[in-house]
C-alpha cells in the first residue's frame, strides 16, 4: 500500500511529467490552449500510460533486451488505436479537438520513457500505479497550463466567462508563444517554491567537498578520492 | 628609475564613450520623430510616450531591486526601449497598452535573458510584436476617436486632444495600408509624415535628421540601415516591375517613407546587442532584413512587416557572425572540406 502512495506522490508531485522532468512538451505546448482540452489529453494520455505499464511490467521477461523498443512500440501503439477509436465513437468532442495528438500519444516520451526506466523492471502493481501517478501528474500539469492560457488569452475557465467585460484578453496566449510563456512561468514558479521535486533536492552527499558536482571546476576529483580511499 | 611604468594587456586605447553616453545620443536622435509625432497625433501622443518611459525604467528598477541584481535604470537603455515602444504604438491605444509593453519589453524579453547586452531580441520590437498579436484590435485601430475623461482614457484610449496637424475624424487606414490596396498616395506628405499611423514613424523626414546625426556622431555604422533599404528598394523595384501596373516610381518611393521602414533601418536594427558585430554581417544583416520586409509586406497579409522582419533578424545573428567573422591579419585561409 506504502509503495502505491509513493508511486503517485512520486508522479503528481516529486516528478511531475511536466514541471520537474519536461517530458512530453510536444502534446503539452500544442493542446494546451484550454483548460478542457489540457484535462481531455492529460486523461487519455494516463489511460494509455496505465495500460501499456501494466502489460509491459507483465512481459517484461518474455521481451528480449534487443528488440525491447519495437515491442514497447507495438504494445504502446495498440492501446493508442483503442483510446483513439473508444474517444471517435463515444467523445467525439474530445477526439475533434485533439485531432492528431492521439496518434501521437505512442511516441510520447513519458509513456516509453516510463515503460523503459519502470516499467520493464517492476512487478506488476507498482507499475500500474505508477502509470496512474505519471498519468495524474501529466494530467495536472497540463491542466493547469491550460487554466492559465484560457484564463489570459480569451478571460474564461473551463470555457465559463470569469473576467468581467473591462477585460481585453491577450490573444497570444491561446497561440504557440503563449504555450512557452506559460509553462516557463509555472516551471519558475515550481523552482522558486522549492516544491518537493527530483531537482530541487538539498545536497545530503557526506563527502568533504559538499558532492555538488554539477557546479564543481576540479578536475582531480575522482583520482583524488580514489588515492584517498586507497590510504 | 623612479618612475612606475604601467604594464598591462591590451587594449591600450580606450575611448571615453559608456551605455549612458551613446543611449543618451540615441534619445537625443529620437527627438524629431518624437515631437513631430505629439505635433501629429497631439498631447495624448505625448501621454503614451510617458508611460512606455515610466513602465520600462519603473520594471527595470523593480526586477533588479527585488533579484538583487546591480541597478542599469541610470544608464539610459530602459528610456531608449520606452521611447522606442512608443513610437511604434498608434496614438489612439488606451494608457494601459504601453504599460503592459514596457513592463514585457524589459522583464521578459531583456531582464529574463540576462539584463542589458544579453538580450537577443530588439526589447521594444518584442513588445510591439507581443502587443500586435495580442491586442490586434487596438494596435491596428488608426481612427481617432473622441472620448473624453481620466477613466475613459486609461481604458479606451483617447484622443479628445487632437493632433495640430493631423486633424480629427480621419479615417483609420495607413497610407501603406491603402498602397496595398492599390490606391494613389501622395508622396510628399509621406515624405513629411502628415497621415496616419504610430506615433513615430510617419515622419520619414524626422526619423532621416536623428539617423544622420547618429551616423555623423558614428554611433552607428551607415552598413545596416544602407544594406537595409537598399536591398529593399531592389526588392520593391524588382516586384514593382513585374506587377500588374508596370514599374511606378511611386510606388518604390512610398513604400520607402511609409511605414516603420526608416525607423526601423536607423534605429531598431542598428541596436548594439542583437545586431552582428562584424563589418561584413552587418550588410550581410541588412540584405536580410530588406528582403524580408519587402516579402512580408508584399507577399503577407499585413501592410507592415518591418517589426517581424527585424526580430527575425535578431535571432540569425549569431549565425550570421558565425559566417563573416573577418580573418585576422597573417591567419591562413581555412579550408573548406
Amino acid at each position: 500500500m506504502n509503495k502505491i502512495g509513493e508511486r503517485i506522490y512520486n508522479g503528481i508531485i516529486k516528478e511531475n511529467p511536466t514541471f520537474v522532468l519536461m517530458l512530453g512538451m510536444c502534446p503539452t505546448l500544442a493542446v494546451t490552449s484550454s483548460a478542457f482540452n489540457g484535462i481531455g489529453m492529460g486523461l487519455t494520455t494516463m489511460v494509455v500510460l496505465v495500460m501499456s505499464n501494466t502489460i509491459i511490467s507483465l512481459l517484461r521477461k518474455v521481451i528480449p533486451d534487443g528488440v525491447r523498443m519495437p515491442a514497447y512500440i507495438v504494445i504502446v501503439a495498440s492501446f493508442v488505436t483503442m483510446v483513439q477509436l473508444l474517444l471517435q465513437g463515444y467523445l467525439p468532442a474530445v477526439y475533434d479537438t485533439l485531432g492528431i495528438y492521439i496518434p501521437l500519444i505512442v511516441v510520447n516520451c513519458i509513456i516509453l520513457g516510463r515503460a523503459e526506466s519502470y516499467a520493464s523492471k517492476n512487478p506488476i502493481i507498482p507499475s500500474m500505479f505508477d502509470g496512474v501517478g505519471m498519468g495524474l501528474g501529466f494530467t495536472v500539469g497540463l491542466t493547469s497550463i491550460g487554466i492559465f492560457r484560457e484564463l489570459i488569452g480569451s478571460g474564461c475557465i473551463f470555457g465559463i466567462k470569469v473576467m468581467g467585460d473591462w477585460y481585453e484578453p491577450a490573444t497570444i496566449f491561446v497561440l504557440a508563444p503563449g504555450a512557452f510563456f506559460v509553462l516557463a512561468m509555472l516551471t519558475a514558479v515550481q523552482n522558486k517554491l522549492k516544491a518537493p521535486s527530483a531537482t530541487n533536492v538539498e545536497n545530503e552527499s557526506k563527502l568533504a567537498c559538499g558532492g555538488n558536482c554539477i557546479s564543481c571546476n576540479r578536475i582531480d576529483c575522482g583520482e583524488k578520492s580514489k588515492a584517498e580511499s586507497e590510504d | 628609475m623612479d618612475k612606475l611604468l604601467n604594464v598591462s594587456s591590451a587594449p591600450h586605447i580606450r575611448d571615453n564613450d559608456s551605455v549612458k553616453s551613446i543611449m543618451e545620443e540615441v534619445a537625443i536622435a529620437l527627438m524629431p520623430a518624437t515631437l513631430f509625432g505629439v505635433y501629429n497625433f497631439g498631447l495624448y501622443a505625448a501621454l503614451i510616450i510617458l508611460a512606455c518611459i515610466v513602465s520600462c525604467v519603473l520594471s527595470e528598477y523593480i526586477y533588479e531591486k527585488l533579484m538583487k541584481k546591480k541597478l542599469t535604470t541610470n544608464d539610459m537603455s530602459a528610456f531608449v526601449t520606452g521611447l522606442l515602444l512608443a513610437l511604434n504604438l498608434p496614438a489612439t491605444v488606451p494608457l494601459w497598452v504601453p504599460i503592459i509593453g514596457g513592463m514585457f519589453a524589459i522583464i521578459i524579453v531583456k531582464q529574463l535573458f540576462g539584463g542589458i547586452g544579453q538580450n537577443f531580441m530588439n526589447p521594444a520590437l518584442g513588445a510591439r510584436c507581443f502587443l500586435l498579436i495580442s491586442f490586434s484590435g487596438i494596435m491596428t485601430n488608426f481612427t481617432v476617436a473622441k472620448t473624453t475623461g481620466i477613466k475613459n482614457m486609461i481604458w479606451y484610449g483617447l484622443s479628445g486632444l487632437n493632433g495640430y496637424a493631423y486633424v480629427d475624424g480621419v479615417s483609420g487606414a495607413t497610407p501603406l495600408a491603402l498602397l496595398k490596396k492599390g490606391e494613389e498616395v501622395d508622396i510628399i506628405s509621406s515624405f513629411l509624415g502628415i497621415h496616419a499611423g504610430t506615433i513615430g514613424e510617419t515622419s520619414a523626414v524626422a526619423i532621416l535628421i536623428g539617423g544622420i546625426y547618429l551616423l555623423c556622431k558614428k554611433i552607428i555604422s551607415i552598413r545596416i540601415p544602407g544594406a537595409y533599404i537598399l536591398s529593399f528598394v531592389a526588392y520593391i523595384s524588382v516586384y514593382s516591375a513585374f506587377s500588374e501596373n508596370g514599374f511606378s516610381i511611386d510606388y518604390v518611393a512610398n513604400n520607402l517613407c511609409l511605414g516603420g521602414l526608416m525607423l526601423g533601418a536607423f534605429f531598431m536594427a542598428t541596436d548594439y546587442v542583437t545586431s552582428p558585430v562584424t563589418p561584413n554581417g552587418k550588410i550581410v544583416f541588412g540584405i536580410l532584413l530588406g528582403v524580408l520586409t519587402g516579402v512580408f509586406r508584399t507577399l503577407g497579409a499585413s501592410s507592415e512587416g518591418v517589426s517581424y522582419a527585424i526580430i527575425i533578424g535578431n535571432m540569425l545573428v549569431p549565425l550570421i557572425e558565425k559566417v563573416t567573422m573577418p580573418r585576422p591579419f597573417g591567419v591562413e585561409r581555412r579550408k573548406h572540406g
